[in-house]
């Protein structure tokens, strides 16, 4: 009994997910005990919805970036993408509830051509994705600092319920978060889109090979981290109740969302990770800001101290996950006998 | 350089020299040329054609004074790049640069000499620390100068109160600002072209030896050169020092320029990686060289001046800048296959 639940434990912390929940874990219990012996309150009701809201709209954009890591991509662009969003969606709807529909569509129209032209880019034109999303997240730029000088557009109020009612005591935006990962997990874990993925992200030679249309896959892959960026859009629009044009950068949503992911133990070259460590990423960058805000940290000093817990998580695992292969490769060379390391482990594949 | 053209097969003799030959020959010629000159040579009949004052040596010592921070950066992205990292920290680090030097030298000539001298040690801390978690602790270098981004300019601020104060220095401002006067034909060489050529000098001498050649060869595949003998980490680490003391050098100049903000060192970064990239400098590693980086930069930088010349809204620019690095990298990995 005590062996299978140590073996299922075992398991679980070889995949690449699994380090990052202990990280989640460890970061929780140093926050909540800083907090409390400061005379705060970290898991009351209010604290708790707080930080999941506040977790919402990087997660979602994290979400969308794992899929195009995992495929051995990146997106630099979702920054402007969101801001962009987020105008078209306020400017659309114009203040009413009428329109909402509308607005959502068109938001996910753009989401879905510049995803198409990010991974047409990448794929038809052989651009590297690091140049590709670079410059079109610069013509987004240029477009919106060339036509808005601050906020525009208005949300009707039936939008703005997305971001502030509750289902339950269960926040909508919450909700909308644990759809996206839902969706991402599902993809990942249950159809042959995801399996490609991963194939391409691990060895896109290798997958081209064996009969993956690649190119596809890599489209896919970008039109859904773009979409998930228009979300992120549509959900700030209907947070601020109009559109901003320096929404998506001021939060630095393209590198922040990267981080999240890396720090989420998704490798940073594709085809390993999943969007469940992604997401534990996002909630441990979400309760060290409530931390840093509770303590009344200054925001400069918030910004050092982010940056070190950073390095040292993925330090911790990626030292941790080369130790692992050092010894895989010394069983593969039958200088260990493989009986303790089980053959699944190789993989060590989190979806 | 693996970048360098690759011969050009002669016409054969017996077939005379008919007008397609030449032309078939010509466009050989032009084919083999790294496509980030060609941009260039376009680049600058453009401008002369839109200004006739670029082509007089106070001109075009005018651009060059201008180009030479982004060309120092774009050297200093490619010994990172071509082994096969990321530095993102760059940018924020020439703010610190600028911030820091306003601060300590508080208008004071007399010390000037001894900011330097912190400048270079904090560049030197700097990539030591990029190089260190990169290698040693095994972090992605993407995630390390990332989080040396945050970390650098939060510090920064959190020293300075949030916002720069104090002054530079004279002597610090014309490092950027002046230079050796009275040459005849040309009048004044900037000291921020002399620190340039100097630069790019020892980057091309240290990329010719054995440096650059471990260099590409741990960029090309590490495993492979740490099986061959060559010390990876070492050469990785290096590369960032490169790098970061890339960053102090333009942040030096970059200060007397534009004066004290903290907006100077913004998106930097990434204008260094695309000037290496157009130089043909491969994401990944293992594939560029200095020159190309150098004609990478100069080739932003022109193209910024045209836009300029052109009166274009500074918005647009960004658009622009856009397009035009995409086509200009689209265009080379199709000329590669074709070729």
């Amino acid at each position: 009994m005590t062996g299978t639940v140590k073996n299922a434990f075992g398991t679980f912390a070889r995949t690449t997910s699994g380090p990052v929940y202990l990280v989640l874990v460890v970061v929780f219990v140093i926050c909540f005990t800083v907090v409390t012996i400061d005379g705060g309150t970290f898991l009351s009701v209010d604290n708790v919805r707080e930080m999941l809201v506040n977790s919402v709209a990087l997660g979602i954009v994290a979400a969308g970036q794992t899929l195009v890591i995992l495929g051995a991509s990146l997106d630099l662009s979702v920054a402007y993408v969101i801001s962009l969003s987020s105008l078209i969606g306020a400017e659309t709807m114009d203040g009413e509830n009428s329109r909402m529909m509308l607005g959502i569509g068109a938001v996910l129209l753009f989401g879905l051509g510049v995803g198409l032209v990010n991974g047409l880019i990448i794929t038809k034109l052989r651009v590297n994705a690091f140049i590709a999303t670079l410059g079109v997240g610069l013509v987004i730029r240029g477009y919106i600092e060339a036509n808005y000088a601050g906020p525009a557009g208005r949300t009707g109020d039936d939008f703005r319920k997305l971001g502030f009612e509750s289902w339950g005591p269960i926040p909508l935006s919450v909700i909308l978060l644990a759809l996206v990962v839902a969706g991402v997990w599902f993809l990942l874990r249950y159809t042959g889109f995801g399996n490609r993925l991963y194939a391409v992200g691990g060895d896109e030679q290798v997958a081209k090979l064996s009969g993956v249309r690649t190119h596809r896959v890599i489209i896919t892959a970008h039109v859904l981290c773009a979409l998930a960026a228009a979300l992120t859009g549509l959900f700030l629009a209907s947070r601020l109740g109009a559109g901003s044009p320096l929404v998506g950068q001021e939060a630095t949503y393209d590198l922040q969302s990267i981080a999240a992911v890396v720090l989420g133990g998704t490798y940073l070259l594709g085809g390993r990770g999943g969007v469940l460590g992604t997401i534990a990423g996002v909630f441990i960058l979400a309760m060290l800001d409530n931390t840093f805000d509770q303590l009344e940290v200054n925001s400069f000093a918030k910004d050092v101290a982010r940056g070190l817990i950073i390095i040292a998580a993925v330090a911790a695992y990626s030292v941790r996950w080369s130790k692992r292969r050092r010894r895989q490769e010394i069983a593969a060379e039958g200088g260990l006998p493989p009986g303790g390391e089980p053959a699944v482990a190789g993989g060590g594949v989190a979806r | 350089m693996s970048t360098q053209p690759a011969p050009v097969p002669e016409p054969p003799a017996e077939a005379g020299r008919s007008p397609s030959d030449l032309l078939r020959t010509a466009f050989g010629v032009l084919k083999s040329i790294p496509i980030v000159w060609l941009l260039l040579i376009v680049m600058f009949v453009w401008i002369a054609n839109a200004d006739a004052n670029f082509l007089t040596p106070s001109g075009f010592l005018l651009y060059l004074k201008r180009a030479a921070p982004l060309a120092i950066l774009a050297i200093g992205a490619y010994f990172v790049l071509a082994s096969g990292e990321f530095d993102l920290s760059v940018g924020s680090l020439v703010t610190v640069v600028v911030v820091v030097a306003a601060r300590l030298s508080d208008g004071d000539p007399s010390n000037t000499v001894p900011v330097l001298l912190v400048l270079f040690a904090i560049g030197l801390a700097v990539g030591l620390f990029n190089g260190f978690c990169t290698t040693i602790l095994r972090v992605p270098s993407f995630i390390v100068t990332l989080a040396m981004l945050l970390m650098l300019s939060g510090a920064v601020f959190l020293w300075t109160g949030g916002a720069p104060r104090g002054a530079l220095a004279d002597n610090f401002r014309s490092i950027g600002r002046d230079g050796v006067e009275g040459v005849p034909w040309i009048d004044q060489i900037p000291y921020s072209v002399i620190l340039l050529v100097a630069f790019a000098g020892t980057a091309m001498w240290l990329a010719r030896g054995g440096f650059g050649r471990r260099v590409l060869a741990v960029g090309d595949n590490d495993r492979a050169a740490a099986l061959s003998g060559i010390a990876v980490h070492r050469v990785r680490i290096a590369t960032f020092v490169i790098s970061a003391m890339s960053a102090v050098l333009a942040g030096i100049i970059l200060g007397g320029f534009a004066g004290v903000t903290a907006q100077v060192g913004i998106g930097l970064e990434f204008e260094a990686i695309t000037a290496a990239v157009l130089g043909g400098t491969l994401l990944g590693g293992g594939r560029g060289s200095v020159n190309g980086a150098i004609g990478g930069a100069l080739v932003l930088t022109a193209l910024f001046m045209l836009l300029n010349l052109y009166a274009v809204d500074r918005a647009l620019e960004q658009t622009f800048t856009g397009i035009i690095i995409v086509a200009a990298v689209a265009f080379t990995a199709f000329r590669e296959r074709a070729g």
